[in-house]
Formats: structure tokens, sequence, C-alpha cells
């Protein structure tokens, strides 16, 4: 089993070179929102590990609204974010990008503070990656290859089966002939299906320790957690009923800028990032909780679903700027409008857990309730709080979650044994 | 939950047309309107005789409902700033940008670019809708006419036919509708619901109401001194305001031209000649028999039922028309009872109701449809003899909402147009998809028809059944709100 990494370089725009960067990130998409895989600057599709990538000018947006607690909002300046889902280890991934991409990465980065031609390109992306405190994938183990193999082989046998009842005692064989095909294509070289590789025993370690440490280090404090609980709630509800909330309508030239993005293909990018309220209580309690869906996104969710939604892909939750803000990514299936439906009428409760530490954020009840189920507040926060990214690669347009498990189900049933009749017919049906 | 009575509602401040589908009046006609003279045209909407949600008895002879788009309020003189309040969509337009149009579907020949009516500049001001009993549409409108000359200029009269309840393909139509609550006796509350049901929220229609979140849709709310002479009703969500939605909503209408002969001849061979079976895939793909029964056995008349019984599809397909446009579910998939198996499904450990929790919540997604049909279709048998007929035969689509974003578009791009609906393949609804490939140049233009004895049957490159020829948002204002906006000044 590959393990999946979110990989993130996070850089200063350097002062006057805001336009000439865009221009450049403009060059790399074929239209706005669709990234020319093989673009010049940074050809994503030849990096086979990459899952997703999004490369955005991050401004300082909503920070302005630390004004509603009389706090004037540090100026962060302009930052050039690379960030991304990979197969394996990000940092052999960003050295694969540094060798492979180099030209366009120094065109790139040399847009940035503290970048010039004798800068060495690997080291400084190492040296501006940040941490993401919480990760969030669909399938953990899924890679690529097998994404493109998979709804390869499914291609194959859906166009092939026969579109007819199978008489009874049949589906076997049918099965039978259909494996036969597939493995004629293999050996001619036209379909692949490659076996997973072992998991590295370093990550399987690091993956039992973070299982096992996170509940451990919850236990040991859980003396004085319950010690500060009663506090902890009168706090927390004072709070929830002074914080100001603030949802004005997204402006209309923002809207457009990012609707222009989305609802081009099957599968869509959300970026939002917003201010942590003020005051030690929110900031403290933002690192706790991400570390809580962090282990709960590792060890829990990693087989299909975040608690009930099943169209996101990939999705992080990082702190910048030494906490003052979080950044929110995610890669979805289905239109915007769906997205936000599924965030308010499934998964509310997970969005106000960490977001309600937001400045602004919809009025919530006891951390989990309200908030985003305020349907109307909540669907203009969210838009005047997402920001555009100028460019998003996806390294399966066409192929959503759910056409991935179903991928997997038939080739799962390609390489079981003998089965019975009716195992054999839901077989044929998947197809 | 709010224990105390809910405010009835002030029926005569509201259009008919959001109580009634005034089937009585089988004449009717729906007039595209371009300001002229700003002062004469409010004058003559100030006294228009619109007819309002009262019941009347016995029915009055003849019936109008007025509506304005985004651009009419301003060519009527609405200022700015009290426009901002209405929905983004609206102000927006149906045909207002690239983005909007991919979404929905209005593609290739179904662009705006053409469009007979509602894009650019040629988006109506004001329309007019006239509905009346049999023999008596001609000469009121003839009259209407003549005194709207003063105002307005007639960009297009949309009329429409009688098919005695059926749509131009032959299908029994518009037999499922929400359930309005007028007495507001559902509970303002925001809980889960764990079936489906027909009731649906006033404020889900009506703006200045508790929609099913147990909220108030957002709508210009003025500051009383804006309103000296209190026309306008007060909010009830907040008393101080002027409420200018109260008792209004947002009309969607859309031109939607339908090549009945296109559909039976394709059918027909694809069958290779059999009748029978081109008609069962007609059915298979409306999703309801030609006389409007459900495919779905045991539905209790002809909108009792839901598709919980058919979770694999195999009565009425997954991609057929009715099944997307109201997909019938609960907040939980079926069968939810019990603390247990709700804190399962809430957490999605239930791997078997996973796959039957992949569309939304129907209740959020309804709208109250209006259509009406045009032009005289071919009946099948004729559709299918030589030569075809030409003339133009469709259906202009109205549906009424309070949220456009929430009801006609989420269902017309998420549920409709969405190629992978419930889990599909990769294929658009039956009769409205676009037929276009996806990103990876995967066709679109199939149908699935699932069965349980083998492979779904595919039946692959669907023309295009349904042209979009116009469309517009329109907002349905209350009465008073009507004379708020077309007050002398």
């Amino acid at each position: 089993m590959t393990p999946q990494s979110p990989f993130l370089v996070v850089a200063s725009v350097a002062a006057g070179r805001e336009a000439g960067l865009r221009a450049l990130l403009a060059e790399m998409n074929s239209a706005p929102g669709v990234v020319d895989p093989d673009n010049p600057v940074l050809p994503f599709g030849r990096f086979e590990r990459v899952h997703f990538a999004r490369l955005m000018v991050l401004d300082q947006t909503t920070m302005a609204d630390l004004s509603l607690y009389g706090v004037s909002p540090p100026d962060l300046g302009l930052r050039l974010v690379l960030l991304g889902d990979c197969d394996g280890p990000a940092r052999t991934l960003l050295d694969e990008l540094a060798a492979g991409a180099e030209d366009g990465l120094r065109r790139l980065f040399g847009h940035c503070e503290g970048f010039d031609p004798g800068t060495g390109l690997a080291a400084w992306l190492h040296a501006h990656s940040r941490p993401t405190q919480a990760n969030y994938v669909n399938w953990l183990g899924r890679t690529v290859c097998q994404i493109h193999e998979e709804s390869a082989l499914q291609r194959f046998l859906s166009a092939r089966v026969p579109r007819m009842p199978v008489a009874s005692g049949e589906a076997r064989r049918r099965r039978r002939e259909l494996i036969e095909a597939a493995r004629a294509e293999q050996r001619a070289g036209r379909l692949r299906l490659s076996a997973p590789q072992p998991a590295p025993l370093g990550w399987w370690l690091g993956n039992l320790a973070h299982a096992l440490g996170v509940p451990l280090l919850a236990l040991l404090v859980s003396p004085m957690l319950l010690l500060a609980a009663p506090w902890f709630v009168w706090r927390l509800r004072s709070l929830e009923r002074s914080d100001p909330e603030h949802c004005p309508p997204p402006e209309a030239g923002h809207l457009r800028a990012l609707r222009e993005l989305e609802d081009r293909g099957l599968t869509n990018q959300f970026t939002a990032v917003g201010p942590v309220k003020p005051g030690a209580f929110r900031h403290a309690l933002v690192p706790v909780l991400l570390l809580a869906i962090d282990w709960g996104a590792r060890h829990i969710f990693h087989r299909g679903h975040l608690a009930r939604v099943q169209t996101i892909h990939f999705a992080r939750w990082v702190v910048l700027d030494g906490g003052a803000r979080v950044l929110f990514c995610s890669n979805y299936d289905g239109i915007h409008e769906a997205y936000m439906d599924d965030f308010i009428n499934k998964v509310a409760w997970g969005l106000n857990l960490i977001f309600s530490n937001g400045v602004g954020w919809p009025r919530t009840d006891w951390l989990v309730a309200r908030g985003a189920r305020r349907e109307g507040c909540f669907k203009k926060y969210q838009r005047a709080h997402q920001v555009p990214s100028q460019v998003w690669y996806d390294a399966y347009p066409g192929v959503t979650l759910n056409d991935m498990r179903r991928n997997r189900r038939i080739r799962e049933g390609l390489e079981q044994g003998e089965m019975g009749e009716d195992q054999a017919l839901a077989w044929l049906r998947l197809l | 939950m709010t224990t105390t009575t809910p405010r009835p509602v002030e029926l005569d401040d509201v259009q008919g047309l959001l109580r009634f589908g005034y089937s009585h009046h089988t004449e009717a006609c729906f007039l595209l309107l371009r300001v002229k003279d700003p002062a004469a045209a409010r004058a003559w909407l100030a006294q228009a005789p619109v007819t309002t949600a009262v019941e009347a008895k016995p029915v009055p002879a003849t019936a109008m409902q007025v509506a304005i788009s985004g651009p009419g309020l301003a060519a009527l003189g609405i200022p700015d700033d009290l426009a901002a309040g209405f929905s983004e969509e609206f102000l927006a337009g149906m045909a207002g940008d690239e983005d909007r149009s991919r979404r929905l579907g209005d593609l290739d020949s179904s662009h705006p670019s053409n469009w007979a009516w509602g894009a650019g500049d040629a988006v109506p001001h004001v329309l007019l809708l006239l509905y009346a009993l049999p023999g008596h549409l001609a000469d009121w409108r003839r009259s209407l006419e003549a005194e709207l000359a003063s105002g307005f200029t007639l960009q297009a009269e949309l009329d429409t036919a009688d098919l005695a309840g059926r749509e131009p393909f032959g299908f029994r139509d518009g037999l499922s509708q929400p359930e309005v609550d007028w007495e507001r006796r559902r509970p303002v509350e925001d809980r889960d619901r764990l079936e489906y049901g027909n009731l649906t929220c006033l404020g889900e229609f009506l703006l200045g109401y508790p929609n099913e979140y147990g909220l108030y849709t957002d709508r210009p709310l003025l500051d009383p001194g804006r309103d000296p002479g209190v026309l306008l009703p007060r909010a009830e969500d907040r008393p101080e305001l002027a409420d200018l939605g109260r008792n209004g909503s947002y009309l969607v209408l859309r031109e939607l031209r339908q090549d009945v002969a296109g559909l039976w001849r394709w059918l027909a061979q694809q069958a290779g000649g059999d009748l029978d079976r081109a008609r069962d895939w007609a059915e298979a793909m409306v999703g309801r028999k030609l006389d409007g029964r459900s495919r779905i056995p045991g539905a209790r008349g002809l909108n009792g039922f839901d598709y919980a019984a058919d979770p694999e599809g195999l009565h009425c397909p997954f991609g057929a028309h009715i099944r997307r446009a109201n997909p019938r579910n609960a907040d939980y998939p079926a069968g939810t009872r019990g603390i247990l198996a709700r804190v399962r499904r809430f957490l999605g450990f239930d791997a078997g109701a996973l796959p039957q929790d992949l569309v939304a919540s129907t209740r959020f997604h309804r709208i109250l449809r209006r259509g009406r049909a045009f032009g005289t279709p071919p009946v099948p048998e004729q559709a299918l003899a030589e030569p075809p007929p030409t003339a133009g035969t469709g259906l202009h689509f109205i549906c009424l909402g309070a949220n456009i974003g929430r009801q006609f578009e989420f269902v017309q791009s998420a549920w409709i147009q969405g190629t992978r609906f419930a889990g599909l393949p990769g294929e658009g609804d039956p009769l409205l998809g676009h037929r276009l490939p996806g990103p990876d140049g995967a066709p679109s233009d199939c149908f699935s028809i699932p069965r349980a004895d083998g492979p779904d049957q595919r039946l692959c490159g669907l023309p295009h059944f349904v042209e979009v020829r116009g469309g517009g948002y329109f907002f349905l204002p209350g009465i008073r709100a009507l004379r708020y906006m077309t007050r002398p000044r």
C-alpha cells in the first residue's frame, strides 16, 4: 500500500511582482480553471505521483474582519502557494518537481522574496514547505496509477459485456469469458493492473505510533481536562454568545471570479481562508481540534467517506502565519452548490467544530449545533472566505470517487477465484 | 420551536399562481414586455387587476399575474440599493453569464446566443401571465394590449395550448407537486426528517416565511422611513423593517422546444419498429407510464410513492426524468430507525446505506411547477408517419420558489444535468440532457435501464430531444409590494 501525502510550499511574493506572477499563472491554463497538464511552466501531467495540485496567489482577504474585535489585522502581504496531494512521501516529490520542472519553478518562485538565480531550487522548496495540521484522504493507498488502470479496465469490460439478460446458470461462464478477454488485453500490453506496493515500514510504524499515541495522550491529560471541563464549557458558551457573526453577501466580482473556475468538469476545487478569533481560548482550541480531526481522518475515515460525505477526494486544514489564520482546501465531486448542500445537511457539526473558531462564523451552540445549519448565513460566509485557485490540476478528470469505488469492485471481482452464480451475476451488473 | 400560533397567510396579498394552477383556465398567454415609458408603465402596473390567492366562487373568467425581471426593476425606476436585497441569481439573470449557462446545461444549440428571447438586450422587463376560461382570452388580450401600449413595447407573446393534462411527448404531466403548507402546520424548527413527505414549508415558496431550515430567506427589507405610507407588510423575523419580499416568490420561465417526432422516431428505430418496446423505453426515460401511472409497484394513486422500495432502479431507472427531478428521499437513507442506526448512518459507518446516500435530501430542492404546453404536438402514431410535422411544440416551463439557487438551479444542474446522479456511470437526463461529452471525452448521451438478471440495458447516442429557446428569472411580488414599487412619485 502506497500512502498519500500532502505537499505545501508557501512563499511571499516580492513587491511589484504580483501582476507578472498572475500573468505567468494564467499562461499555464488552456482556459480559466482548466490547466494544460503539459504546460511548459509546471507540467503536472508528467509527474505520475500527483493526484491534485494547485497554485494560488493568496492575499489578505478576510483578515480585515479582525476589526470586529477591535484588533488591527497584521500585514501578511501576498503569498504564492503551491499545494497538492501525491503518492508516497512529499519530500521526494518536491525533489522530482525541482529536477523535472526546474526552469518553470524558477520562473514561478522568481517572483518571490529571497529567490534569486543562484538559489538552489530543491532546498528552497523544502525550506518553504509548511506542515499540514489535518489531512483527509478518501481512500488511503489508492494511487494515481491504480485509478487510471482500474478505470481503463472498467471501460474495457463495460464496452465488451453483452448487455442482455443472463440465462440462469450462465453468469459464471460469461464472467470467465470477460476475464479471459481482459487477460488477453493484459498480455497484449493494452491493459495493466499493477500489483500494490507494500507500505514502507517506516510509514507503517509511524502510523501505528500516531494511532496509539494520540489517544494515549488524550488519556494522560484527561484528568486535567475533566477538571477544566466546567470552566471550558462556561467559557465556550459565553464566547458563543458574544462572538460577532459576520456574513455579508460576497461581492459580485468576487463571486464571478470563483464561478468562472468552477463546475467545468465532474470534480472541483475549494479553498477558503480566514483569521482565527482573537484570544487564547480559540488559539489553544484550534490545534487540539485539528489534531483530533487529523487522527480521525487518518485512522477512521480513510475508506471512502468523511462521515456521510462520499464526494471529497482530499481535504486539508493548515495553520498559517503562526496561527493567525487557517487555510482549508479540498477537491470534491459534483457542483459547488451540492458540496455546500452536503456541508449543511450532512456534516454541519463537523464544520462547526473547527470553523466556528474563525472570525464571523455563523453562531453555534455547544461547538457543533447550528452554525453551518444556518443556510443563508453559511453560504454567504463560505463564498466570502473562498479564494480562487489560479491553477488547478486533476490527474483523473472524468473519474469520480463513486466511479473509483465501482472500478475497484470490478477489479476485485476480476482477480477473485471461482465465484458462485449469484456473485458472478452481481459482478456482471457492476459493468 | 415557536409555541405561539403563527400569523395566518395574507392570501389577498399573494398572487394566485402560488396557490392555483388555473387548470379551469385552459386558455393562457404570456406577454413579455419591455418598459417604454417608466411613468406610464408604473401607472398601469399600479392598478393592474392582479388575481390573488383568495379562493373565488365562481372562478373568475380571467386571471392575471405580474412578474418583474432584474433589469425590469431598474427600468421601472426601483432604486438599486433596494433591488440589491433580491437574490444574486435573480439579479444576474438566467442568461447573465457563461458560468451559469454551463451549470444549467444551456450549451450548444440551447445556448442563450441562440435564444429567441431572454439573453443580452432581449431580457423582458415585465412578464404578464394571462389565464382565461374557454372563449375569454382573445378579446381580453386585445384590450389589454391596447392599454399596455403607452407604457410598454410588446417584446413577444408566448401562446399556449390546452393538451388536456398532457405534455407534448404524450405523457400526463403536472402530477407531482409539493403540498404547500398554507396553514403553517409545520413547526418552525431545524430537525431531521426520516421520511419523504410532500408537505413543504411555506417559506420554500413564499418569501417572508420560515423555510425547511426554520429560517427566513434573504429578501429586501426596508427601513420604515422608505415606506412612510405603510404600504408594505412588516417582516415577521424583523418587525422593525418593512418587507418587500413578503408574499412574493421567484418565477423561473423557460421556453423548451420539444422534438416530439424526433423522440418517437428514434425510439422506434432503436426498437427495430417494435412500437410496444419503443413505448416501454419512453416510459422508462420519463419514469411514468404514458397515462401518468407510476412504475413503482404498490404506488397509491399517481403520486403516492417513493423509491425506497426500488433501491436498484429496477422499476424506475435512476436516470429517469422524474426520479432525477424529484428523488423523493429523506434526510437519511431509507430504513433509518432507532438511535443506534442513526448514529451509524450519521457517521457514515453503515456501508449498506452509503450507496443510498449519494443524492441530496429532496425537501430542500422542491419546486412548484406551473408550466403550460404550446403548439400542436403529434400523437406518437402521427409522429411516426411521414412526413414529419414541422410546427414547433413544447413547454413553457414555469416554476416558483423562494430560492432559485437551491431549488431550480440545483435541480437543473446537480440532478438533471449531473452525469453521475445517484452513481450513474455517466449520462445526462434522457429528455433534457445536453449530450456533450465529459471532460475526458466520455459520452453523456446514454440511458441505462437496470435489470435484475444482467448488466444494465443501455440506449446510446440519444439525440437532443429538448432545446431551450428562451428563459428568464422573475420576481412575482406580493400585491402590496407591487403597489409599493409602482406607486406614483
